[in-house]
């Protein structure tokens, strides 16, 4: 015979199940005994239904689909035994949820349940209706609901308000209805009852603020009055658990007087006095007795201020913190999360023991500590709480390694009081925990390094024995070999020492050791060696004497899978090999990253820019000095001044390098003037994979040579990391307009819809100047969109900028809103505004608009006017 | 949804008249709609209690009992991690464990665990003795109550703990109050 036919006794299922050695026998054996009772099912049997369905629940526990047995607990709940019933219901609340549509089959039997004369199945329907009941039959049984309120058995009761949280968590507009029951049950004695018309009552403060006016005037004092009760009652063996009388009660009273004394001085006021009571005269050597301080604690912060009673608090928290029962010290903690917005001063006087709490063996205490550290630093112990942390970093956890240093970087970025200390503080960290680190996190180091011109030779020098002995850790590595790739030269000759560094012999040969080692580390990943890559390049040109071992380097990885470090491979060999006349100038140090920008663009609102650098003029190929207010970027500085020979090397922009095309570039650049092969070839270099309706403009950063370059932006970070990571942030797109509007009369990338114009200086003074950028919409060839972008290159602000322009007949002309009225100086910043002309005889006249610009400088009004003729002639 | 309706359709044809499966397929029309309405319309009130779960040293669960809704799937996997994090703790730890958005509390009887999934505002330290009361209360149904006990008798575990907790509240402290229905139960069989 089958032992698995629904004969089978629910023991020797469970049996059978246990017997199972395998997780596949398990299966097997649920499979057989499921398709025994969908049999039985099939057959109708009475008999088994009973059984089959606690089997079910068995299974259902095990965690395999029961879904087929929902049926059965709704004939069992329509049979009329109680047994039958009981597991009926136990099945329905177990099998079934509310999202069942099944459940709406329920209703009726519920209803009948709830006017049957036995008060246990009664209780039965009351308890499943509480756990499972959907809105449509919260609103169909609310009636029973509220009469069984008044049921003269308390266990019917109690199950009834149980019942109306879930009625009125559904369907809020009811909680009216039960307002005047629960004033009633509020004054009972069964604890039951208490207990749930408390909860009740809480949930109906929540639902209504009428509500929560009501109780608070006409069950305050009763409530309190309870309190007293249960707590100078006698013993009662019943609710007593150690020596303390129901607990449990104590507890939710407690908390519903916090909710009416929270934000009411006269209820407050009330309590007060049991508040007293409770917190002195609760035992704390049981786990019951502290259950109620804590909570009474929480009540005193939450009410209206009295004094008297948060110092109890604060001294029952001071207690609990020095408890040795990790339990209490976890919830005490807890606690002065919350006490520290009450009473910030109090929780400082504990800091020691928190700081203890952060290097205990317990994680949920570590982190609770944390927090809570992580809430009480200020300006003035910043210091020490951080070295307290770093130092602890070192000897913590692996898994809670990563939490630590996020903490401690995110308090060391809010609150760092010099430059100084936060570089060393974060190249502690680094140096601990690198690998957990987030890339926000390097990049920002960088950032504030590249603002600290007095320290650029301290922090490479330290970052240079920072590798040394934490090569390991993935950031460390990234800062180092970026700032080594900077600031090679002050490494070097140990320029800028401070007085506190011991001087250190490093040569050239030593530096870019450095990088090799990481480069071929088996662990540097992509973004490693890609930023290893670009240093090598960069000190090609700051160590000449080393060229040739860089290009060896360099070499190595041209053979790479990674297209990414085999194009930089190449690109850089080449540049390395056939520019050296414009090197020096391609690898200038970085500019100063803006950290306002930076700090902007991680909050996720501005698009990346970078502010000029005053102090370094630059050079151009042909040696002629850059006046430093002409903001270049790093390696982009060639087009600025010469958009001519870029237009005429458009076609060049197709060669795709790595098709091996660089000899026939290289010969036919050869063939052009010296100064402008130097342009095309670098052209060349940059345009790989760059869209062909690139007009010339040099926004390719070399750094990032993507296959989507109109996506990565030329940000110096960005740069830094791959595209897989720019990509991510949503402004980079944008950055490259915004970038460049803050150069000038720079060029910029087009919109990738319509066809593409080249951007046009509309108007050009000694000081301000407007770009025009041209789109079009496809299908409407009239319409072109300007997006009109003016920068102001003096050093002074002018405010009350207004932009007005003029059109002939043929054309109309839509302005719109200016982007600011206030043009910042220097470049760094800009106004865009956007225009829409249409052209009545596009095809025939080209676009002609005069222009008038008004601003105030130093509030002096100055108007400047022109007209613009030069328009591309397809407009 | 639909394709899990049709299931049960087909495995209840022979039960059910042509006319009550039409009444079923009105009822759950009706439904969907209803129930998009309401849902919005739903309060995200503080329930306390989670759910309660029972698993035994090596992983394997005794009793499940949720008070949230949960796919089987879910389910598997909640319980999965919380074993994980729990058991691997020892006895010195704290007995409070932060998961997701909310904490377990637990307590290990013998080779029983009992896990308590709380919101996070919940008193642990009462959730830790209501840990303690259902022991206690299955102590003096089963005497000395062991992990075989509820597995076999799962549903007056089942009954037990749904006397005292009800959509995650609870509602009853008093041992006799609780234990009073399943005596009656017992008796009567």
């Amino acid at each position: 015979m089958n032992p698995f036919s629904s004969e089978t006794r629910l023991r020797d299922m469970i049996r059978a199940i246990r017997a199972c050695k395998t997780a596949a026998e398990e299966r097997a054996v649920v499979r057989k005994e499921c398709a025994s009772i969908r049999a039985a099912i099939s057959d109708n049997d009475n008999d088994y239904r009973h059984r089959n369905l606690a089997k079910l629940m068995f299974i259902h526990m095990l965690g395999y689909p029961t879904h087929f047995g929902q049926m059965e607990c709704l004939k069992l709940i329509a049979a009329s035994g109680f047994p039958e019933k009981r597991i009926g219901y136990l099945g329905l609340m177990l099998l079934l949820d509310e999202r069942q549509e099944v459940l709406m089959l329920v209703t009726n039997s519920l209803k009948q349940d709830l006017n049957h004369t036995n008060q246990y199945i009664v209780g039965l329907a009351l308890c499943a209706l509480g756990n499972i009941s959907s809105a449509e039959m919260a609103r169909d049984l609310a009636p029973e609901v509220e009469r069984l309120l008044q049921f003269r058995d308390p266990n019917v009761r109690k199950k009834a308000a149980l019942c109306s949280i879930r009625i009125i968590k559904k369907v809020p507009d009811l909680a009216e209805n039960f307002v005047n029951p629960v004033a009633s049950l509020l004054k009972e004695k069964h604890h039951g009852v208490l207990l749930t018309a408390i909860q009740l009552c809480a949930d109906l403060c929540t639902v209504s603020e009428e509500a929560l006016e009501y109780f608070r005037k006409k069950c305050t004092e009763g409530l309190v009055k309870v309190l007293k009760d249960a707590v100078n009652s006698p013993y009662a063996p019943e609710y007593d658990i150690s020596g303390i009388a129901d607990p449990f009660l104590q507890i939710r009273l407690l908390r519903i007087l916090r909710i009416l004394g929270h934000g009411d001085a006269d209820a407050s006021e009330l309590m007060n006095d049991v508040l007293a009571q409770v917190a002195t005269k609760t035992e704390s050597n049981k786990n019951a007795g502290n259950a109620i301080l804590y909570e009474c604690v929480e009540t005193i912060m939450s009410i209206e201020d009295s004094g008297g009673l948060r110092v109890l608090a604060i001294n029952i928290l001071g207690r609990f913190l020095s408890n040795r029962d990790n339990n209490i010290r976890y919830v005490a903690l807890n606690m002065l999360m919350k006490a520290i917005s009450v009473d910030g001063q109090a929780v400082q006087r504990h800091r020691a023991t928190i700081l203890e709490c952060v290097k205990d063996l317990d994680a949920s205490i570590r982190k609770r500590a944390l927090e809570l550290v992580y809430l009480l630093v200020n300006e003035t112990n910043v210091k020490p709480l951080t070295k307290e942390l770093i130092d602890y970093l070192e000897v913590s956890d692996q898994d809670f390694k990563g939490d630590l240093t996020a903490k401690i970087c995110s308090i060391v970025e809010k609150l760092s009081p010099e430059k100084l200390w936060y570089i060393d503080q974060m190249l502690k960290v680094l140096c601990e925990a690198g690998n957990y680190v987030k890339d926000e996190v390097w990049h920002g180091l960088i950032v504030v390094i590249t603002n600290a011109p007095n320290l650029h030779g301290y922090t490479v020098r330290s970052l240079y024995r920072a590798i040394q002995t934490s090569g390991d850790q993935e950031a460390v590595v990234r800062v180092a070999v970026w700032c080594i790739g900077e600031y090679g030269d002050l490494l070097v000759n140990n320029i800028g020492m401070l007085d506190l560094e011991e001087p250190i012999t490093v040569t050239e040969n030593d530096a870019v050791d450095v990088i090799e080692v990481a480069i071929k580390r088996h662990t540097s990943d992509l973004t490693t060696r890609a930023m290893c890559l670009t240093a090598l390049l960069k000190l090609s040109s700051r160590f000449p004497s080393c060229s040739q071992r860089i290009k060896d380097i360099v070499n190595q990885s041209k053979g790479s899978l990674l297209l990414e470090l085999q194009q930089r491979s190449i690109e850089f060999d080449s540049i390395i090999e056939k520019h050296k006349n414009i090197r020096s100038a391609l690898v200038e140090r970085m500019p100063v990253l803006d950290e306002a920008t930076y700090s902007g663009r991680r909050a996720g609102s501005l698009p990346a820019a970078v502010s000029t650098s005053q102090g370094n003029p630059l050079h151009i190929p042909n040696g002629v000095p850059k006046a430093a207010d002409a903001p270049l970027l790093d390696l982009l500085d060639l087009s600025a001044d010469e958009p001519a020979p870029q237009n005429s090397s458009g076609p060049n922009f197709l060669q795709d390098l790595l098709g091996g095309d660089i000899l026939s570039s290289a010969s036919q650049s050869g063939t052009t003037q010296p100064q402008k092969s130097g342009t095309d070839a670098l052209l060349d270099l940059l345009s790989t994979g760059a869209p062909p309706a690139q007009n010339g403009s040099s926004t390719v950063d070399i750094f990032s040579i993507s296959q989507d370059n109109n996506k990565t932006s030329v940000n110096a970070l960005d740069s830094l990391s791959l595209p897989v990571v720019t990509s991510a942030q949503s402004s980079s797109a944008s950055s490259i307009i915004d970038l460049l509007d803050g150069f000038g009369p720079a060029p910029t990338v087009p919109k990738d819809n319509g066809p593409a114009y080249p951007p046009l200086v509309a108007f050009e003074s000694s000081s301000l100047s407007i770009v025009f950028n041209f789109s079009k919409q496809p299908g409407s060839p009239q319409i072109t969109q300007i997006e009109a972008t003016f920068s102001n290159k003096s050093s002074d602000v002018y405010t009350d900028f207004i932009f007005q322009a003029a059109v002939p007949k043929f054309l109309q002309l839509h302005l719109e809103p200016a982007s600011s009225n206030t043009l910042p100086g220097n470049g760094n910043g800009s106004i865009t505004q956007k225009l829409r002309v249409t052209n009545n005889q596009h095809g025939k006249k080209s676009l002609v608009m005069r222009i008038r610009i008004s601003y105030k400088l130093n509030n002096k009004e100055i108007l400047e006017e022109g007209q613009i003729s030069n328009f591309p002639r397809d407009l | 949804m639909h394709a899990s309706f049709v299931f049960v359709l087909v495995k209840y044809r022979c039960s059910f008249s042509l006319y009550f499966l039409h009444s079923i397929v009105l009822c759950v029309g009706g439904s969907i709609v209803l129930r998009r309405i309401s849902r919005r319309r739903e309060l995200r009130l503080k329930m306390g209690i989670r759910f309660v779960l029972m698993v035994n040293k090596q992983g394997q669960t005794r009793l499940a009992q949720y008070y949230e809704y949960l796919t089987l799937e879910e389910r598997r996997t909640l319980e999965g991690e919380i074993v994980r994090k729990c058991l691997a703790r020892n006895e010195q730890q704290c007995s409070f464990v932060e998961h997701r958005t909310y904490k377990i509390v637990y307590r290990r009887y013998a080779s029983l665990f009992f896990l308590v999934g709380v919101d996070n505002d919940e008193n642990e330290l009462a959730i830790l003795e209501f840990i303690h009361l259902l022991v206690e209360t299955m102590d003096r149904h089963f005497g000395n109550v062991c992990e075989l006990d509820i597995m076999f008798h799962l549903e007056k575990a089942h009954f037990m703990l749904e006397e005292m907790v009800m959509n995650g509240c609870i509602v009853e402290t008093s041992k006799a109050n609780i234990l009073a229905p399943i005596q009656l139960m017992d008796k009567s069989s």
